[in-house]
């Protein structure tokens, strides 16, 4: 098992305007990048399970290969900044990632 | 050949002087820079203000003012004073003048208006030619009253309209972020895709290069077929993965970039390692909006915040946190039966679930917790009233199994509660069809 800090060179959440919150994994070496994209490792099911989100919270995911990344949209709890926000941001939502480990 | 400097990530973040010094021996055609982002939230342009210090705007535009004036090249900004709305563009014109008539130069500025009235929306809610955005919410002609300001998000057409003018420097509203960068360019008959896709990696300034950082600058050079991309300092380096990555940064789908004159596709593009500092960028491809829809913020008012920051170190109180807080709302409904609807209430516990709330998986709770007593009421009175209530209530509540009979919660101010000022939301953030719309240029000689 290695631990997404180990595989990964960039772990980051920011928002994609108030709504959305993007969330960038920039993997390190492009075979273990291209194992979890074939196998779609990075499915809408892991980000709901991850945060605890309905499936229909998971916008979208997509693949990036020029620098072997993946990207995830999901919806915010609350837009930036309206009542009951926590981070206007949203650039430290990330944390749970840095926990994943993963059998590659 | 086109060279572009873009000093900074957001007007005002700064750069090193030396950087503006090899920025010139340089001797770029344009210097173009970012002022604006939602990324601050809603309550800048709520209140039209900028979310930059006006001093360390200034501290920028001397710098720049200087260089566009030595050079003899033109100076753009794009969503001036941050939101980009008609009271932060006036800002930033008040201050560009300032440093004019400091170092007696003359120029000719070209001020671009981005706001959208009232009405023009409500036409568009009318006839149908409005559209939700990135999960933003439908909204009705009865949601307008409480909306303070609302700009529209444009594109290439009014710093090209404005640079026809023979104007020095262009200050526009809220411009799509590479917009000032890529205008001038595509006027002289470069790339679309390419020139737009540089504009967008600009942007950011040196957070697209390693070691990234929004307080410094890059250079972009556009040729006919690629482009090229490095840091104006030498301690910095663009590599593929720090542009490549930047394309993925704060937004949604990094093949298709849509902005108000239509989309980037870079589904074709490659980035090259040229040097150890500069990174080439081909195949970027621009696909043309059959219609104008431009993209319109408006944030409504909610409310007036008031906020009580305390620290609790009571293991016995920290074991039983969550219901020790619910039981507060409950005391409050109580205690104020007769305005239930008129304030809402929020506990940010730092050390449980502060910073993700119910997205947080880990269970454990720290030693000690910083709470942050949140209360918003439309009315500034019943906020104070409310929050008060909760200080005085919670510091000498009486939990299950107490010992520490003096008080609950630690203090690190007197006073103990602050008016925070005024909360709004994004309530407009949609795209509008504005197919004849023209945008307000005044010119003005300093």
């Amino acid at each position: 098992m290695r631990s997404m800090v180990e595989l990964a060179k960039v772990i980051r959440t920011k928002n994609s305007g108030p709504f959305i919150l993007t969330i960038d994994i920039i993997f390190k070496e492009k075979e273990v990048y291209e194992k979890l994209k074939n196998m779609d490792y990075f499915s809408k099911n892991f980000w709901a399970n991850l945060y605890g989100l309905k499936g229909s919270d998971v916008i979208s995911v997509i693949y990036f290969d020029p620098v072997c990344a993946v990207k995830a949209n999901i919806k915010r709890k609350v837009p930036s900044g309206s009542p009951g926000d926590s981070d206007v941001y949203g650039a430290q939502q990330h944390a749970p990632l840095l926990e994943v480990k993963i059998d590659v | 050949m086109f060279k572009i400097y873009s000093p900074t990530a957001i007007l005002g973040y700064g750069f090193p002087e030396q950087s503006y010094y090899n920025a010139l021996e340089i001797k770029p055609d344009l210097v173009a820079v970012d002022a604006g982002s939602t990324d601050p939230g809603p309550y800048y342009l709520g209140r039209g203000i900028s979310f930059v210090d006006r001093g360390a705007t200034k501290r920028d535009l001397k710098y720049l003012i200087n260089m566009v004036h030595k050079l003899d090249i033109p100076l753009f900004i794009g969503s001036a004073g941050g939101c980009g709305s008609k009271s932060s563009v006036d800002w930033t014109f008040e201050i560009v003048k300032e440093i004019l008539e400091e170092n007696n130069w003359h120029m000719k500025i070209a001020i671009i208006y981005t706001d959208i009235p009232k009405d023009k929306i409500k036409e568009s809610i009318t006839n149908g030619n409005i559209k939700t955005l990135d999960g933003s919410s439908e909204v009705g002609v009865e949601d307008l009253e409480s909306i303070t300001n609302i700009v529209a998000q444009v594109g290439i057409d009014p710093f090209i309209e404005g640079y026809k003018k023979s104007v020095n420097i262009i200050i526009c509203g809220r411009s799509y972020d590479p917009a000032p960068f890529s205008a001038l360019p595509i006027h002289y008959g470069y790339s679309k895709g390419l020139s737009l896709h540089l504009g967008k990696i600009l942007e950011c300034g040196a957070i697209a290069a390693e070691p990234g950082s929004g307080r410094d600058g890059l250079i972009g050079v556009l040729f006919d077929d690629h482009f090229e991309v490095f840091p104006i300092n030498e301690n910095r380096k663009c590599t593929v993965t720090s542009v490549a990555a930047h394309t993925l940064y704060e937004k949604s789908d990094p093949y298709f970039l849509h902005g108000p004159d239509g989309i980037i596709d870079l589904t074709t593009t490659t980035f090259t390692q040229k040097d150890e500092k500069t990174v080439i960028v081909k195949g970027s491809r621009f696909i043309e909006g059959k219609e104008k829809w431009l993209k319109v913020e408006g944030t409504k008012f909610v409310g007036i915040r008031g906020v009580c920051i305390a620290g609790i170190r009571d293991p016995i109180m920290i074991s039983q946190i969550d219901e020790i807080l619910e039981i507060q709302r409950e005391l409050v409904r109580e205690n104020f039966r007769d305005m239930t609807d008129d304030y809402q209430i929020y506990f940010h516990v730092y050390g449980k679930n502060g910073v993700m709330g119910e997205w947080e998986r880990f269970n454990g709770v720290s030693h000690e917790l910083g709470l942050v007593i949140e209360v918003i009421s439309k009315d500034i009175n019943i906020t104070k009233m409310i929050l008060g209530y909760i200080r005085s209530t919670l510091l000498h509540y009486g939990y299950k199994g107490r010992i520490a009979t003096a008080g609950n919660l630690a203090f690190p101010f007197s006073p103990s509660e602050v008016i925070w000022g005024e909360v709004f939301e994004f309530k407009l953030y949609h795209l509008i069809k504005l197919d004849e719309y023209e945008f307000p240029i005044k010119v003005v000689e300093v």
